[in-house]
């Protein structure tokens, strides 16, 4: 089985729900009023802003830039002047808010100057990684980790196969698909950089079966040995680890990366952006999102300025953004809920689904009955009843025995289970316990060890005062004369006592005063 | 703003535990419809007690314990439960038989150990299991097709003696005799051999007359079943694969005191065994592996109790001893977490 290609074990055939968007070519939308740039829209440390309020900026000019190695830098996306720097809310599952920067358009939308870097081919890899990290390109399929660091091929540079990931298995998002129909040649220009940097020999595009004009696109484009593959059309073929598999047959190791598969995988759409930093030296300013769902009078995909707040998106589909009742962003299986639809797009939002009713509200949860239709669909071969059951009786230990953490919380389990458990949502429970448990744990080591320091310090000072008391005592009980010329130190000092003695025995003959003085 | 938050995934598929159990329903009627065509309608009145006093029963049970009742009463669960332990009944017992046996079934296998998915054990074979060795006489006396006596049971006899008793039924002796199963052991007990024994006239093609077109009645349910997946092939195919191999294999070497492994698989419980009871998830192994082993032992012991055991079926006894090897088979039989162990070696295929 694990040699074997075209296929991965598990998965849904799931109604996806994208002829909804998938008929109109993207649209360009307009500039908002207002832009919001969260410095966090990656996997890593936050960037720090260069800029000031007040301080006029132009579109694709550096407004924040990485915090850490692991971080990416932010670019404003039109220009416009920055009107304030605090806490706003962002697409973030938490719901919390972040750190912002705020540009008012100046509708003229000027534009930085982009200095083309040249043949790429001719570029040091070092330079030319660099060149992607200063666009501020990141996972743009919905990770959001920073694409430099992936095109690291690391000191033992066995990465023999780049994937570009253009499954688009989720339903209803459509991006992807009318990117590569649309942008085809930036796509396949894209998979040949990122060939060159990692050194790899082969390039495959996966795109599933259901999207036969992107596979033509890409076909039509391809050059310089990149290949196009279709992928059968099954949920979830486009989970890293599953398309790996199909494509090469090979499986991550479950502690490992796609890295130690020999594969780095890249989504379409950040191959797109890798082109146009290198080809035209622009950084990363836009995207296209599909905006969907039954809320949305006009499901289609549009090319969307980063910072744009997300009510502004669904006014420009027809959406009201005050009657809207939830908008979920991502797909319908792995996608999570906004609080507030100010939050702006981001990097990694490839798709806004309005209003879609929960399938099941209204179903009761009911108890588990081990029917294993779980097991049949989980792509990751994990036994979903099981987890399920040493999860809610907290047995954190248990739950990692049956591979709790190589879930990649796909939802199929949830999806086919007659009982209706929230299943995915459980095993997010118990992955994010056992972080908490393992941080406290960090902490309570960290005291430990402080404390024990402590401890060991005070003995220590304990036992030299002890020390010190034990040779005071010793030297007064023995007679002074053993010990005194045991000290050289002592026995200068006791010279020179008997010099200024003699000195002053001389002087006491003339000088009363002298001696009074003493 | 704050919008309401749904959690991912979003979308369901058509599945409950009511359909599954509405499924089991349907797939057994083929059965319910040849057996009151060969045995008469004794297991239809029995069937309508049961699940009166099973749906009671667990109404009941869920009250005490504190449970929505609702959700769980139209789950569909104690009406299956019911329906297959009078599958297990003569269907001219008293009606008792039938009350005590729910009641066993519902609130000691069940309620007690905790309600819907978590009963070790089969609640229906816990139930049927209760009976026979409680009560040996009414649960052993079984009519024979009205092929065979000429005499069937209709609506109002079948009434008359489960719920006054036989005293009053003339043709009483002509409805009852021994089981094929039961005459196959009594008969090699006396040193017969198969064919002599065969060419008694309760015996068909494969089985008993009568219960081998309810053996075909179940095998069909169960496809149906599988077709709509609400049962996987693993336990089917195990059990009945192990008990044909076994009865093949001893029939092989001595067919004199050995029935052919036809005759095993088309007499007494073997098939609903197969189909509606050994596939119970609740009380089954619970992966791909798990299953297979599990069937298997289900099959292999049915064999062990029908040839060497004091009853003349083995099927509940196998089955509520392979509910007890569950939690080891479930143990030992994790599969192989995708790009864990062998099979991968770092992905380089």
């Amino acid at each position: 089985m694990s040699t074997r290609t075209g296929d991965f074990p598990g998965g849904l055939h799931l109604d996806g729900h994208k002829a909804l968007s998938s008929g109109r070519a993207v649209e360009a939308m307009p500039v908002p009023p207002v832009l919001v740039f969260p410095l966090h829209q990656h996997i890593g440390e936050p960037a720090v802003p260069v800029v000031e309020v007040g301080e006029r900026v132009l579109a694709g000019q550096l407004i924040a830039q990485a915090g850490d190695y692991v971080s990416a830098p932010v670019h404003a996306s039109t220009s416009g002047r920055v009107t304030a720097i605090d806490k706003r809310p962002v697409p973030h599952p938490s719901g919390l808010h972040a750190e912002c920067i705020v540009v008012e358009a100046d509708g003229e939308d000027r534009e930085a100057s982009f200095e083309a870097p040249g043949d790429f081919d001719a570029m040091d890899l070092s330079a030319l990684r660099n060149r992607i990290r200063e666009a501020g390109i990141v996972g743009m399929g919905g990770a959001g980790f920073p694409t430099f660091i992936k095109l690291n091929p690391g000191p033992q540079g066995n990465i023999d196969t780049v994937v570009l990931n253009g499954a688009e298995c989720e339903p209803y998002i459509t991006c992807d698909d009318r990117l590569m129909q649309e942008r085809a040649a930036d796509v396949v220009g894209g998979a040949v950089v990122i060939r060159h940097a990692v050194g790899a020999g082969r390039c495959i595009i996966g795109v599933e079966d259901n999207k036969p004009q992107a596979a033509a696109a890409l076909r039509a484009a391809a050059r310089d040995g990149v290949t196009v593959q279709t992928v059968v059309t099954r949920y979830p073929a486009g989970g890293e680890k599953q398309l790996i598999k199909i494509l090469t047959g090979r499986e991550v190791p479950s502690d490992g990366l796609p890295l130690n598969a020999g594969v780095v995988v890249q989504n379409v759409a950040t191959a797109a952006a890798i082109y146009q930093a290198v080809g035209e030296g622009r950084p990363l300013m836009s995207r296209v999102v599909t905006v969907t769902g039954p809320g949305v009078a006009e499901p289609r995909n549009l090319e969307v300025r980063l910072g744009t707040p997300m009510a502004d998106v669904l006014r420009h589909c027809g959406a009201d953004p005050a009657a809207v009742g939830a908008v979920v962003v991502g797909g319908s299986m792995m996608g999570f809920a906004i609080d507030d639809v100010a939050s702006p797009v981001v990097k990694t939002t490839n798709c806004l689904l309005v209003d879609l009713a929960v399938d099941d509200a209204d179903q009761p949860q009911m108890p588990c009955i081990r029917c294993g239709a779980c097991v049949e669909v989980c792509p990751q071969l994990l036994l979903p009843q099981q987890l399920y059951w040493y999860a809610k009786s907290r047995d954190f230990d248990k739950v990692q025995d049956y591979s709790l953490f190589d879930c990649i919380e796909c939802g199929c389990c949830n999806f086919v289970c007659p009982s209706h458990i929230p299943l995915a949502s459980y095993f997010r429970f118990a992955k994010n316990e056992i972080w908490a448990q393992e941080r406290e744990r960090l902490r309570a080591d960290r005291a430990r060890e402080r404390h024990e320091f402590n401890l060991a310090r005070k003995e220590q000072e304990e036992r030299e005062r002890q020390e010190r008391h034990r040779r005071k005592k010793a030297r007064l009980k023995e007679p002074a004369d053993a010990a005194e010329p045991a000290d050289p130190k002592k026995a200068v000092v006791q010279e020179a006592l008997k010099r200024a003695q003699a000195r002053k025995e001389g002087l006491e003959s003339g000088t009363e005063g002298t001696e009074k003085r003493q | 703003m704050a919008l309401n938050r749904p959690i991912a995934p979003l979308v369901h598929g058509d599945h409950s535990v009511r359909g599954v159990m509405v499924r089991v329903l349907y797939a057994l009627v083929p059965a319910l419809l040849v057996y009151i065509g060969f045995f008469g309608f004794g297991i239809l009145i029995h069937m309508v007690l049961a699940v009166v006093v099973a749906v009671a029963a667990e109404a009941l049970m869920l009250w005490l314990r504190g449970r929505p009742v609702r959700p769980f009463v139209s789950d569909g669960s104690a009406p299956v439960t019911a329906v297959l332990l009078c599958f297990a009944l003569p269907p001219l017992a008293p009606w008792w038989i039938t009350v005590i046996g729910v009641l066993f079934a519902i609130v000691v296998a069940k309620h007690l150990y905790g309600g819907l998915g978590n009963n070790p054990f089969n609640p229906a074979m816990a139930g049927y299991v209760l009976l026979l060795v409680s009560f040996p006489l009414p649960m052993t006396t079984w009519p024979v097709a009205f092929t065979v006596s000429g005499e069937y049971p209709g609506p109002l006899m079948s009434a008359a003696i489960i719920f006054l008793g036989p005293d009053g039924v003339a043709s009483w002796d002509a409805i009852t005799g021994a089981t094929p199963l039961d005459l196959m052991k009594t008969q090699l007990g006396l040193n017969q051999v198969v064919p002599e024994i065969a060419a008694h006239p309760v015996f068909g093609d494969f089985g008993g007359k009568g219960w081998e077109w309810l053996a075909n009645a179940f095998f069909l349910g169960g496809l149906w079943l599988l077709y709509k997946k609400v049962i996987t092939w693993h336990i089917p195919v195990a059990m009945l694969g192990s008990l044909f191999l076994m009865s093949l294999v001893f029939a092989a070497i001595d067919p004199g005191s050995h029935p052919s492994p036809l005759f095993h698989l088309f007499s007494g419980g073997a098939m609903i065994g197969a189909f509606f009871i050994a596939t119970d998830p609740v009380s089954a192994a619970t992966s791909p592996r798990g299953r297979l082993i599990y069937g298997a032992g289900i099959g292999i012991l049915t064999f062990v109790i029908r040839t060497w055991g004091g009853y003349p079926d083995g099927v509940a006894f196998a089955v509520l001893l392979m509910n007890m090897m569950v939690p080891t088979i479930d143990y030992y039989t994790k599969p192989r977490v995708f790009g864990h162990g062998p099979g991968h070696d770092h992905g380089r295929g």
